[in-house]
């Protein structure tokens, strides 16, 4: 297979969607927005490829955590994500009916079908970072599940019941780990502060919609990204406070990710999670 | 239908072996459909990697007392919850070690509310060894994601508890 471009070359979709093709037929096209049929498939892969995403780097914690306590809470958590993946993801493949379940969706996909925001494939950095990513991240997750308890979909709106519960523990978790590490000591207030900033610009993408989730959102499926943004602010004003951390005023938000147009750490994170499937397709033990 | 209730009574749940399948609450259902006979059961956290062992322990308790014809359903609505733990479970909880879970304190995902217990302060757990209130979460999620890490002031010693969903 010839060497695929990176995210500075031009049509590097292109490129890469030939250079599968040439393969075996492996490669797919990028989601189109303007496929109606494909919305709920669709709507469905972002939700469950955060949480696969998030899931993953949240695991590559395990056994490298600053104390055993939060190896294992790191872990646990992980575990959660990484269960209602099956969910959104079994699904997301029972909608599109082309006999693809979970594992076939998580491990056989390239990252230009992967439909995660930025900021769940972000690097983990230092532990303050992690748990900042996961706040952010957790503030959104929680009303989003909350708004798909009402979906039209029954099947959504089970799983958004079931994940609710779980995730009302997380941003418990994160939200206090925020604000016992930003409201802590000197170098841990630096450090949260830091990451803070360097998550900003990433933070946008949750609540920004394209025309797949308008389509939803009118259909009554999903929400509309864009109606979070109290909640969220919200949740992130309060726990930024009690922190003392300082909100910061950007408000450019990088993007592409729920279009399948990620950045290089994608790759690099997709590499160890799907090689023992790619290598040994269908293995199991 | 009671009689494969009571087997199922007799299958531990393969974390927490002092409680069985039907103690737990995951059992939401028996009934023969025609001659098959369906199982359905409700997973407690979505993740548990307990699931799978649950459903293998199942068909394997069932198989041995005869019913070959069996299908094991997965129901996720109503979501499983605490609440579902019976009484006499909760005491075998408590005399293996693990403080039972305190109904009607399940996290709600609202922050704003829920800031000033955050560090757990408000939320007694008693001390599953020695009785005493005096008690700190150390983690909020312990060995496995249904539990809290929590460690007792007074006799010293760690101990998880199931918490509340």
């Amino acid at each position: 297979m010839p060497a695929q471009g990176d995210m500075m070359t031009p049509d590097a979709e292109a490129l890469a969607k030939a250079a599968g093709e040439a393969a075996g037929g492996t490669g797919r096209a990028p989601l189109q927005a303007d496929a109606p049929g494909m919305d709920l498939f669709a709507g469905l892969t972002r939700l469950g490829d955060n949480t696969l995403i998030l899931g993953h780097r949240v695991s590559e914690w395990c056994g490298h955590s600053p104390v055993l306590e939060e190896d294992i809470a790191l872990a646990n958590m992980a575990l959660d994500l990484i269960g209602q993946t099956q969910l959104w993801l079994g699904l997301a493949g029972e909608v599109e009916g082309a006999g693809r379940d979970a594992d076939a969706l998580a491990f056989r996909r390239d990252a230009w079908d992967f439909h995660n925001i930025l900021l769940v494939e972000r690097p983990n950095g230092d532990f303050g970072q992690t748990i900042m990513r996961q706040f952010l991240f957790d503030a959104w997750h929680a009303p989003m599940l909350k708004a798909l308890e009402a979906s039209g979909d029954a099947r959504i709106a089970e799983i958004a019941v079931k994940a609710g519960k779980e995730v009302a523990y997380h941003i418990e978790r994160s939200a206090d780990l925020v604000i016992r590490l930003g409201d802590g000591t000197e170098e841990s207030h630096a450090r949260m502060q830091k990451a803070l900033e360097a998550l900003w610009p990433y933070t946008g993408e949750m609540m920004i919609g394209d025309a797949c989730d308008r389509r939803l959102a009118e259909a009554g499926l999903m929400p509309d990204p864009a109606s979070l943004r109290p909640k969220w602010d919200e949740s992130v004003d309060h726990v930024l406070a009690e922190a003392t951390l300082t909100r910061p005023e950007g408000t450019f938000a990088h993007q592409g990710g729920k279009q399948g147009r990620h950045t290089e750490h994608m790759g690099h994170l997709l590499a160890p999670m799907q090689w023992l499937q790619r290598a040994y397709p269908d293995a199991k033990w | 239908m009671e009689q494969v209730l009571a087997w199922l009574g007799e299958v531990p749940d393969p974390e927490i072996p002092v409680i069985s399948l039907t103690d737990l609450g995951i059992i939401r259902d028996v009934a023969y459909l025609g001659d098959t006979l369906v199982v359905t059961v409700t997973p407690t956290y979505s993740g548990c990697p307990a699931t799978s062992v649950i459903n293998f322990e199942i068909e394997k308790k069932l198989r041995e007392n005869g019913v070959d014809d069996l299908r094991l359903e997965r129901q996720l609505s109503p979501p499983w919850t605490t609440d579902w733990i019976k009484p006499a479970a909760r005491d075998a909880l408590k005399a293996y070690g693990i403080a039972p879970p305190i109904d009607g304190t399940a996290a709600d995902g609202v922050i704003a509310g829920r800031i000033a217990r955050l560090s757990g302060d408000n939320l007694k757990v008693e001390c599953p060894r020695c009785g005493s209130t005096k008690t700190e979460k150390v983690s909020q999620f312990g060995s496995t994601p249904c539990k809290a890490s929590y460690r007792c002031t007074d006799c010293l010693e760690p101990f998880d508890y199931f918490k509340c969903i």
